[in-house]
Parts: C-alpha cells; structure tokens; sequence
C-alpha cells in the first residue's frame, strides 16, 4: 500500500511508473535509478508469522480451547507451575501442554508425569516459538474441544514477546531470585503480557527483593497490567492464578 | 536472525526470483530489535540469494507517546519513561515499526 495517499490496498507497485494515479499529489519515495526500479512494500517484518497465528487463534476459537502462552527466564519455574496447576485441576479442567526448549524432552517427560498430554518441540538454535511451531504442536496434541491448551515458550525474555503464536493469552513469569529489575530491562516482554506472576514468594524471606520496585517497573512497562504473587512449590497465592485461567476459559 | 530471515522470507514472497540491489526497513527504537544485529545477520543470510550484496537502509522511528491522563505527547526513548504529569497511561504512536518499506530490484 501506498504509505501516502492509501491507494491500492495490498498490491505492490513500483514508483517509477506513478501510472496508478490518477490523483495529483507528490510522493515522498524515491524513484528509479538507471537499471533499478525501487517497490513500496509498506509490510510488517513478521506478516507471514502473523498471518499464521491469525489462523491458530482462529482454529482454537472453533474448538473453544483456551490457549496460554507462559513466557520467563530459564528457570523462572515455568514447568513446576504446569505441574502443580495440571495436578490441581486436572480434574475441572482438561489440560495439555505444548513444551518450547532448544534441547531435550525433559520438560514434557515431567508433565507427562502428572498424567496430562504433551508435546515437545526443540527449536534447535532458535530462541523463541513461532506461530508454525504451534500449528504443528496441535496438530500433534490435539487438544479436545472445551480444553486449555498451556504453551510454555523457550526460557527468553527477549525474542518470544515478538512473535504472535494465535494464544489467547500471554504470561510473563518471574521470580523473585532473578532481582526486581526484570521489568527494566525487558520491557518489551513486560509490555506484551496479559498478566504477570511473580513466583517463588517463599524464597523473599531469604533474598534481597524489593517487591514495590518489581510492580513500578511493571507497571511502566505495562500500565494496568495484572500481577499475582504466588509459589508454585508451596502453593501461597496459587488459587488466584486459577481463577484467573478460569475467568478466560470460553 | 530469525527476524532478518523473516525480513528475506516477505521479500521473496512479494518480489519472486528478482535480483534486489538494495532494502529499507523501518525498526522503531521501542521495537525491541537490534539493528546491529540485523545488519550482521542481514549479510550472513543473504548469501547465495537473490538479496546478496544487497545495500541494507534502516530507518529507526523514534519512539513517541500520547498521555492518555492530560494528553501531552512526549518522546519516549525507552518503555519505561513517564509522561511529566507522572502517567506511565500512555498510548504509544511510534517508535514499535518494525517493517520492509521498499525494495530496489534490477529492472
């Protein structure tokens, strides 16, 4: 689309021929050099991407599967969370799991434990989950109608905020042993997520954690944004966190 | 690198097999890609393609803010930065672009 004027729509055209308008006005892109010929594309980096994850959230709709996409540090307690939640509500809710790591099969190996379906995907060297990944995750899982679908993406706080997998809904999870800056220095992440758990409460006791200082940089990133505080080992401020996943369920 | 591969992928996909000669992308400073390693990435993956030795322009928006309380807009260099009423209740209305502007091809 022409950044412009508006004209048209989708379709490419090349500046050095300005025959598809019909308008008077001047266009601020430049023209063609001898042999070259320059093409306005106007299109977002990640369209495909987009485009993929548009027809996720739409085949999860049909279903009315509630997709959550949990997003942390390494070792943030992404996988005890999904255990003990799948362990409590197993029998309200049914939930299957779809686990991001670079390497290895451990993480689904414990969640398959607790009894729940899972499947692993290794992105190798990639750093993130993106929406084709998911697709095939589905594909492979399929998650029955009326279920909840909980995507735990490779532990990155940078790379995963950018890419829509179609989820419902996204988590930032952090602990209070990683230091009550995480929301500073990846804003990004704090910006894209729906709600924010911060885990491991049962350690602050024990370890220099400004509680205030972790929401106000939160809430810069992401004004208005939810924080529950919970332990998903002793299972402090847990049941919030249930009820927040049974307030999005369709 | 799996942004630059994307930014190779949409090319392909809107332009075919023609020989481009030179990229401008749009990379606002909140969009949470770094253009550094774009430009590096950029090199390794266009080797052996259509895009190889293609010139690489990056246009970085400036990241600005409407607050949504009294209504001033304001520049924002980074996320975390309040409106001077004390707001963090701001709508962001640049600085997160993160597209292919144009592209120049062989005629």
């Amino acid at each position: 689309m022409c950044a412009t004027c508006g004209c048209s729509g989708d379709t490419i055209f090349e500046t050095n021929e300005h025959d598809h308008h019909e308008h008077d006005h001047e266009h601020g892109h430049s023209h063609s050099h001898s042999g070259t010929r320059t093409v306005t594309l106007e299109q977002a980096v990640l369209a495909r991407n987009d485009a993929l994850a548009e027809r996720n959230r739409k085949w999860l709709a049909e279903r009315s599967i509630l997709a959550v996409n949990l997003m942390s540090s390494p070792g943030a307690g992404k996988t005890t969370l999904l255990e003990r939640t799948i362990r409590e509500l197993g029998a309200e809710l049914q939930v299957s799991v779809i686990e991001g790591d670079q390497e290895t099969v451990l993480d689904a190996d414990r969640i398959r434990a607790t009894g729940a379906p899972a499947v692993q995907i290794n992105t190798g060297s990639g750093c993130h989950l993106d929406a084709k990944m998911l697709a095939g995750g589905l594909e492979t899982l399929e998650p029955p109608v009326g279920s909840v679908v909980l995507i735990e993406n490779v532990g990155n706080l940078v790379c995963p905020a950018l890419f829509d997998l179609g989820e419902q809904a996204r988590v930032v999870i952090t602990s209070v042993t990683e230091g009550a800056e995480k929301p500073r220095k990846y804003p990004q992440m704090f910006r894209a997520a729906d709600l924010v758990l911060l885990n491991k409460i049962d350690l602050l006791p024990y370890v220099q954690f400004d509680v205030d200082d972790f929401l106000d940089g939160a809430r810069r990133a992401n004004p208005g944004v939810e924080v529950l505080q919970l332990s998903a080992t002793t299972g402090e401020g847990i049941a919030d966190w249930y009820g927040w996943l049974r307030a999005r369920l369709p | 690198m799996s942004i630059t591969q994307s930014v190779i992928q949409a090319i392909w996909d809107r332009m075919g097999d023609a020989q481009v000669c030179r990229v401008c992308l749009e990379i606002g400073t909140l969009s949470g890609v770094v253009v550094d390693s774009v430009r590096f990435c950029f090199e390794v993956v266009t080797q052996g393609t259509t895009l190889e030795g293609a010139a690489l322009e990056i246009i970085q928006p400036t990241g600005k803010a409407r607050c949504r309380d009294c209504g001033a807009e304001f520049v924002l260099n980074d996320l975390l930065v309040l409106c001077e009423c004390g707001s963090a209740n701001r709508e962001l209305l640049a600085g997160e672009e993160l597209k292919i502007r144009e592209v120049e091809v062989m005629a």
